[in-house]
């Protein structure tokens, strides 16, 4: 059964027909079209979907589309501002904490999340933090080094 | 052919004929896209026409198809320079994290004499790119590359000559640099732009020769990924992110186990549900919708009932399974005379190494679209080996190999596990059955089941030492893993290297499942076991272990990696077990030496292992990107954690029981070591792999560590805690 769910989506107001109980992750992915969140267990075991609502890092394949309502949601899309990307997202460029990209737009997120909770994550914080989000190419030590590197130069800035 | 070049085919004649023992399903002969049909795909700019001595070895040495199925002998198949001046690349490879879309762009800016920020690869799309073999074997940046380095050589030629003639100057006084050619001290220049203007130019040019390395600009120098924009943003596309207008997402009724036969299926809830289409065709039964999840609840209605083949085997008895499957050994190298060596021992030690199946496991699941529109096949895949892709489509559905045009956007991860397109071929028969755009996306329990895992393997190795504590003779037998890295590499007077089966894909009744290649295949389980085996012999001599193996190796380029690893890791001579829990080994693969000395920490009471620190020193010949060859060095190690720590396939018979990450553990940022890695730069020798390397050491290289820490050696990878634990119970 359709209804009507209405939230604040990467800063802009919108409202869908949809059925409330239908996963988030692929309505995210297949009726608003932001493939950016990805599929990679579909039971909150490796991160690769994760977005933000309210401020907190979530899986959205562990979620129905009705939990997000009256909330404010930002994925991937929603990170760069104007064409300017987020200080997590130019650490990760620059230390070429990525190979194939799968996992990326997850892990970025789950760093904004923590970010956003705490600006000055110790090392063992950031890793605690990340330790449910899964590369398999290996990248994590330049993950790490970006992590930090962007809570450095934000300097407890949300940006 | 260049000398250094025919040297490095007999060096690596070994690693290239384990690399192609087996193919990836090996496609009809095809037909090539001959040199209208491109010139047409390339529309306006300019054309150039250039050959190279390097085509001539490429086809052989990429092991060659059918006819047809070798790099194009037209050089426009590699490069276009654009009106704009832009430059694109074209290549057959893919990108799935390796980085070759950053270094192939490289070597195409650098001879061509264009800014990096020029060049644009276009890559894995079988209308536009040349012919490729597939992405596998660390072979794009040996193989590809100088190939395209050729072409790019020449093409630069052609311009310089067109230059001239429009410059009205001798070509002796142009040089080219940045996109333009100028005079040399003089006030003349023109762009490649402005020479290309919109016009089309053939034009063949002999002799163009490729750089010297002292003359690079941008190959050997630390690049950034090209890729890295698009991946933080979330716009770089996979195959499972293509949209096309009316498409349906389909989901597919799998057997329970492999073997497994459906009897009865009803289907009738499935019709039920709104908007879902229900195919039967022979064996296949899928739904399909718009979206996925409701495609999953009306999988989820379908009632079947399956006869599944008896479960004679399963992860614990596989080992002797295997044994008794054995084929006939096939001698891969032998000297000397063993039982001479036998008597020159003064002690031998005999033992036999166990691996388990291991997945692939990339976080990107087997995904496709596929399009038809009249004669013409579409299909967007996740797949290493686009080209075979396109046969096996047009032989499913019936077309001429034309007909179909396969498009590979980056790719999630492979290490060898998206050489088979199953998926792709699927969303075809459906594509065709429906008459409507059809995407498929493997679930992850799904891409456990067809995962085709890296063999369980068995290796016996039976060697002795001399009272100077030199290795007198070495008697190796590897069964089920191949035949890639089982050369051991030291001075040993009297040797002898078996393969019983020399593949990954062990024959009709061995594994109970698809089996195939697994980053760097076969040398994992062949490095774990020969170096875990050195290192026994070196407690045995009483031995430092990296005195020990120094002592009995001659090769130049493997002293030189270890000793280089030994200074940067502050190694300290020891006898092991010296509790430190140091380790060390060394291998060889796709034509690159490497070494590894690690640290770790064990916990005795859970029998668990963290690794501290990893110095991993690789020579790969001409280091096309330094910074990417590092990534991938550290990628490789923290990988090779897994495989080595807990990764492994659970099954009785037929059925798969790792369904998703909480039963199957990969490496996490808890595990991750500091690592330290140096890049041997060697300019003036070819290009050598550097996607696979790395991870051969990391099974013997964590035993060790776990024999020095401990003093319990342990046999059989994964080395889980409870393994671990049993050993030490055993001292």
């Amino acid at each position: 059964m359709k209804k009507t769910v209405a939230f604040t989506m990467n800063g802009q107001q919108i409202s869908i027909e949809v059925d409330p109980s239908r996963s988030l992750l692929w309505v995210l992915r297949y009726d608003l079209g932001l493939t950016g969140t990805k599929y990679g267990c579909g039971e909150g075991l490796c991160g690769a979907c994760t977005v933000i609502i309210d401020h907190k890092a979530v899986r959205a394949c562990t979620l129905q589309v009705k939990e997000v309502a009256g909330k404010r949601l930002t994925t991937i899309e929603g990170l760069a501002r104007n064409g300017d990307l987020h200080p997590v997202q130019k650490a990760f460029v620059e230390h070429d904490a990525l190979q194939c990209g799968y996992c990326t737009p997850g892990m970025i997120m789950n760093v904004y999340g923590l970010l956003l909770n705490n600006p000055h994550p110790s090392r063992s914080q950031i890793i605690e933090s990340m330790d449910g989000n899964l590369c398999r190419c290996g990248a994590h030590q330049r993950i790490l080094a970006a992590i930090e590197s962007a809570a450095q130069q934000m300097g407890g800035a949300q940006r | 052919m260049k000398n250094d070049e025919v040297e490095s085919q007999s060096i690596y004649a070994e690693s290239l004929a384990a690399d192609f023992s087996e193919k990836p399903a090996a496609p009809a002969p095809g037909l090539p896209l001959d040199r209208r049909q491109f010139l047409e795909l390339l529309g306006g700019g300019i054309l150039i026409s250039v050959s190279s001595r390097y085509l001539q070895a490429i086809p052989q040495r990429e092991g060659g198809g059918g006819p047809g199925q070798r790099l194009p002998e037209d050089f426009n198949a590699f490069l276009r320079i654009g009106e704009d001046g832009q430059v694109t690349g074209y290549t057959g490879k893919i990108e799935m994290g390796q980085g070759v879309v950053t270094s192939l762009a490289q070597m195409l800016a650098e001879e061509l004499s264009v800014p990096l920020e020029s060049v644009d690869m276009v890559m894995g799309d079988t209308d536009l790119c040349p012919w490729d073999m597939g992405t596998f074997g660390s072979m794009s940046t040996r193989f590809f590359g100088p190939a395209l380095r050729a072409a790019a050589a020449e093409a630069k030629a052609v311009l310089i000559e067109l230059a001239a003639e429009k410059l009205q100057l001798s070509k002796d006084r142009l040089r080219a640099q940045a996109g333009v050619v100028y005079e040399e001290g003089g006030q003349k220049k023109v762009t490649y732009a402005a020479l290309a203007n919109g016009q089309k130019i053939l034009r063949h040019v002999k002799g163009a020769a490729e750089m010297n390395p002292s003359q690079f600009t941008i190959m050997g120098k630390p690049t950034l990924r090209k890729d890295a924009l698009e991946k933080v943003t979330g716009k770089a596309k996979f195959a499972g992110d293509i949209r096309e207008p009316g498409m349906l997402y389909a989901r597919i009724l799998r057997p329970p186990a492999h073997g497994a036969k459906t009897t009865e299926v009803d289907v009738s809830a499935a019709r039920a549900v709104p908007g879902v289409q229900v195919v039967q065709d022979g064996d296949l039964v899928a739904v399909l919708h718009e979206v996925p999840d409701v495609a999953d609840q009306a999988l989820a209605s379908i009632t079947a009932q399956a006869e599944r083949a008896a479960a004679n085997v399963d992860d614990k008895t596989i080992f002797d399974h295997l044994l008794k499957m054995a084929p006939k050994g096939e001698t891969l190298a032998q000297g000397g005379n063993l039982a001479e060596g036998q008597s020159a021992a003064k002690q031998i030690t005999e033992r036999t190494y166990l691996n388990s199946y291991v997945a692939h496991a990339t976080i990107e699941t087997h995904a496709a679209l596929a399009k038809i529109e009249g004669d013409k096949a579409t299909i967007w895949a996740s797949t290493q080996t686009p080209f075979a892709l396109k046969e096996q489509a047009a032989a499913l559905l019936g077309v001429p190999a034309q007909s179909v045009r396969v498009i590979v956007p980056f790719v999630g991860g492979g290490f060898g596990g998206k050489s088979a397109s199953q998926q792709a071929l699927e969303a075809a028969r459906l594509a065709k059955l429906t008459g409507k755009p059809v995407q498929v996306v493997r679930t992850r329990a799904e891409e456990f089941f067809y995962d085709t895992f890296r063999p369980a393997a068995i290796v016996k190795i039976k060697a002795g030492i001399t009272d100077a504590g030199l290795i007198a003779f070495w008697d190796y037998g590897v069964y089920f893993a191949g035949a890639r890295g089982a050369q051991q590499f030291y001075n040993i007077p009297h040797h002898r290297t078996v393969a019983y089966s020399s593949g990954w894909n062990g024959g009709t009744g061995v594994h109970p499942f698809a089996t195939g290649p697994w980053r760097a295949p076969g040398n994992n389980t062949n490095t774990f076991a020969r170096e875990s085996h050195i290192d026994a012999l070196a407690v045995q001599a009483g031995a430092d272990p990296i005195e020990f193996r120094l002592r009995n190796l001659k090769d130049e380029r493997m002293v030189r990696v270890l000793q280089t690893a030994a200074d940067k890791f502050g190694w300290k001579p020891a006898k092991a077990p010296s509790g430190r829990g140091y380790g060390v080994a060394c291998g060889v693969d796709a034509g690159s030496y490497v070494a590894h000395i690690a640290e770790i920490a064990l916990d005795r009471a859970s029998g668990r292992v963290q690794v501290k620190r990893v110095v991993c020193v690789q020579e790969m010949g001409l280091c096309v990107n330094p910074e990417g060859a590092k990534l991938q060095v550290e990628g490789a190690i923290t990988m090779g954690l897994g495989y080595a720590l807990t990764e492994e396939v659970q099954f009785t018979g037929g059925e798969i029981h790792n369904q998703n990450f909480d039963s199957y553990e990969l490496p996490r940022f808890s595990w991750t070591p500091v690592i330290e890695t140096v890049i041997i730069d060697a300019p003036q020798s070819p290009a050598q792999g550097g996607g696979e390397p790395a991870i051969i050491c990391m099974g013997g290289l964590l035993a060790n560590a776990v024999f020095d820490s401990t003093g319990a050696r342990l046999l059989q990878l994964p080395m889980t805690p409870e393994r671990i634990k049993a050993a030490i119970a055993k001292l």
